[in-house]
């Protein structure tokens, strides 16, 4: 059994809330009638205004129409509240393309908050996903979740206490995700199965896992080339509060940048401090909790191409989540010292010979703590400096393209 | 297609009345499916998709429950061949409606009124506060859903690509059985000899299980549930592809959700951490998506607020039966 150090530490984050039902909807929901018809009823090129003001509904609702722009008047003022939600898996479900949603608020909805499945040309702007009540287990999975579209805008959003990822994004290509902020939900950010993204300008704080970029096994698209830059991800120590069985149930707290089984990453000009496990995880399927499933043969475990350079790091690694890290902190630096920055489970391809290594660094004295997974963590070491010393090739910028192109 | 006359709700003449092998759960609403054709106009057979209709071809199914003096209760339907439902009996909920026009299928959700004399078109849905009695007096008050028109395409889109919509129950692995509306004929002969259906001779039809026949294999009865309840989503276009979890009859290994690893199912996990775990129900997501009424983890997504305790159970013994054991 030699996968069980780092699936043991992160196993042990796991956290299991209890569901609290809300009491059921009382407030009046005819508001939900007339944006219903509205979404129901919608031609390309109309806008649909959401007047200032806190609405309920007690149900989903969706668009299938393609060229629909969604306005409110600001994410402090223009409310969704689905706290009476009895029906429906995501509060506003958009099943369309060339579409744009800015300036408004969806609060407290069962499942997802926004969901936008399967469309090209997407802007979500200004937009602020909540859960009102803090991090709780029982919160929706996820905040603002667009999952196999192209050619999509996330900027200046607002994600808070998704007991998931605040901002995700999956399955999809060409993707612009900037100067957003998340905090106080699992994973901050997550990029998975996603090709071709560009993450920079955000502020991840107070999550579990600031910032992820994650390929699942048993998915039509694997990711890569995603360049992770100029963000802020700092003190994202909140206790793990995902749902047992979820990926990012296995993230430790104290987490700032993860990449599993991603290829072609580049981290780069980032502020990273104060995470109590580690500023940046690099991992492979074989250390996250879900190690034991099946996967398609084609799938590609093994992280490559990871480059992280010229980042500022400070702080971290100080108070690792789990008795196995913690441990092994002692071991290697002592009751007073901290883990390096940088902590990989060691997995490389064995049947490629003479691989280039699987992580480039050029980050002044930031170092890399390998925990040999592969060998049942017989041999956790800090790496010699030389053995992270090289460069890849870096990662072109990303444009949007077609109705989008020029949006800088 | 039909109307409410007399204390009846009737099928019209030349309007054909049909069901399936093994039908979708919906709160265990009964329901009456009817089939009507422009005259001398055929549906097409296809092996495995939805058959092509017609343009003017209406589809209906009607949501109805056997009346209780406190709700409703779970009733059996009364024979198609009578081609009509006693309203002294039963309780009219919906009727919805999917409509063949020149650019595609067009879905409408009519709504019977309290009379039980008209049922009006509302595109927006609506929930009607139920209360189901049980056979042992158990009430159970819940919120029956009539989807709107965007949530008829929840479903009915099943290629997440074309987003078309299209019938789910009109394939002929859920149509091959013994008609219950011409006793004798199998179904699909009866719509070809009456001219609904035009079928290549040597057409070669699978048959789905009845899920509640239990002289038939078990493995059938759980895989024709499965088709019938989550494959319009569950297919390698569907909406769910997302998931990677593939419930049509032909699935296999981590596609069919064997030891595999949820994908975004947030708390629809239940805290398990396998689609299919063999021999271990308890452990398996999908059972748990079955079981629970929480609308962020619930499988389907729309159309219950119950879990089919029978349905359950089913799947259940499906699961216990199979051999092996995730890692």
């Amino acid at each position: 059994m030699h996968r069980c150090f780092i699936a043991i530490f992160l196993f042990a984050a796991t956290a299991c809330g209890q569901r609290t039902d809300e009491a059921s909807a009382t407030a009046d929901t005819a508001y939900q009638e007339i944006l219903m018809a509205q979404l129901i009823d919608a031609k390309p090129g109309d806008v649909i205004e959401i007047p200032e003001g806190v609405y309920a509904f007690d149900r989903s609702i969706s668009l299938t129409v393609d060229g629909v722009t969604i306005r409110g008047a600001g994410m402090d003022k223009s409310v969704l509240s689905f706290k009476g939600q009895i029906a429906g898996a995501e509060g506003l479900l958009v099943t369309a393309s060339d579409f744009t949603i800015e300036d408004l608020a969806i609060e407290d909805t069962k499942g997802d908050a926004l969901k936008i499945a399967g469309g090209e040309n997407i802007v979500i702007r200004r937009v602020r996903t909540e859960w009102t009540g803090g991090p709780k287990t029982s919160n929706g999975a996820y905040g603002i979740y667009p999952v196999q579209t192209k050619n999509v805008l996330m900027e200046e959003n607002l994600a808070i206490a998704a007991a998931d990822a605040g901002l995700y994004i999956g399955q999809s290509q060409n993707v612009i995700v900037r100067n957003n902020r998340a905090e106080f939900n699992v994973a901050g950010i997550e990029i998975e199965n996603t090709t071709d993204a560009d993450v920079y300008g955000n502020i991840a704080t107070n999550n579990t896992g600031g910032i992820l970029v994650f390929n699942m096994p048993n998915l039509k698209t694997p990711g890569a080339r995603t360049r992770v830059f100029n963000n802020e991800v700092f003190e994202n120590n909140t206790k793990n509060f995902g749902h047992e069985g979820t990926p990012v149930a296995s993230i430790p707290a104290g987490s700032g940048i993860v990449i599993n089984s991603n290829d072609d990453v580049e981290i780069f000009d980032n502020d990273i401090r104060d995470h109590k496990t580690s500023n940046i995880i690099i991992s492979s399927v074989y250390s996250a909790g879900y190690a034991g499933g099946a996967t398609e043969a084609d799938f590609d475990p093994y992280p490559e191409g990871i480059f992280i350079y010229e980042n500022r790091f400070e702080g971290g690694g100080n108070n690792p989540d789990g008795l196995d890290l913690q441990a092994l902190k002692i071991a290697l630096v002592g009751p007073l010292g901290r883990l390096p920055d940088i902590l990989w489970d060691g997995y490389v391809n064995p049947e490629i010979s003479d691989a280039p290594p699987v992580i480039c660094v050029q980050n002044g004295d930031a170092q890399v703590l390998n925990v040999d997974g592969p060998n049942g963590n017989k041999s956790p070491a800090i790496a010699d400096i030389d053995a992270h010393d090289c460069v890849f090739d870096k990662l072109p910028e990303i444009s949007l393209n077609g109705a989008l192109a020029g949006q800088m | 297609m039909v109307r409410a006359d007399g204390g009846e709700l009737i099928v019209n003449d030349g309007v054909t009345p049909y069901d399936l092998a093994t039908p979708l759960f919906s709160d265990y609403a009964l329901k009456l499916r009817t089939v009507w054709l422009p005259d001398s106009e055929t549906a097409s057979y296809a092996e495995r998709d939805a058959f092509d209709f017609p343009v003017g071809s209406v589809i209906t199914k009607t949501f109805y429950y056997k009346r209780h003096e406190d709700g409703i209760e779970i009733g059996t339907a009364p024979q198609l061949s009578s081609k009509s439902v006693s309203l002294a009996a039963f309780r009219l909920i919906e009727t919805r409606i999917l409509v063949r026009r020149e650019e595609g299928w067009v879905a409408l959700p009519y709504i019977w009124n309290d009379e039980q004399s008209d049922a009006i078109l509302k595109r927006t849905g609506d929930i009607k506060p139920l209360t189901l009695v049980r056979a042992d007096g158990e009430r159970d008050h819940f919120a029956y859903l009539v989807p709107n028109q965007n949530e008829c395409a929840a479903c009915h889109a099943t290629n997440a690509d074309t987003k078309e919509i299209q019938p789910i129950g009109l394939k002929a692995r859920h149509l091959n059985k013994p008609s219950a509306y011409s006793p004798g004929f199998n179904q699909l002969d009866h719509w070809i000899a009456s001219g609904l259906l035009r079928a290549p001779d040597a057409h070669n039809v699978a048959a789905n299980a009845i899920w509640a026949d239990t002289d038939a294999p078990l493995n059938d009865r759980a895989r024709a549930y499965l088709d019938i309840n989550c494959s319009h989503c569950h297919n390698p276009n569907g909406a769910a592809d997302t998931s990677g979890l593939n419930l049509e009859p032909d699935a296999e290994g981590p596609a069919l959700g064997l030891c595999k690893a949820p994908i975004a199912a947030g708390g629809g996990t239940g805290g398990r951490h396998f689609g299919i775990a063999p021999g271990s129900p308890d452990a398996s997501i999908l059972l748990f998506r079955m079981e629970t009424t929480d609308p962020a983890a619930m499988m389907p997504e729309l159309g219950r607020a119950l879990a089919h305790e029978e349905g359950v159970r089913l799947i259940r013994d499906w699961i216990s039966e199979m051999n092996g054991a995730c890692n």
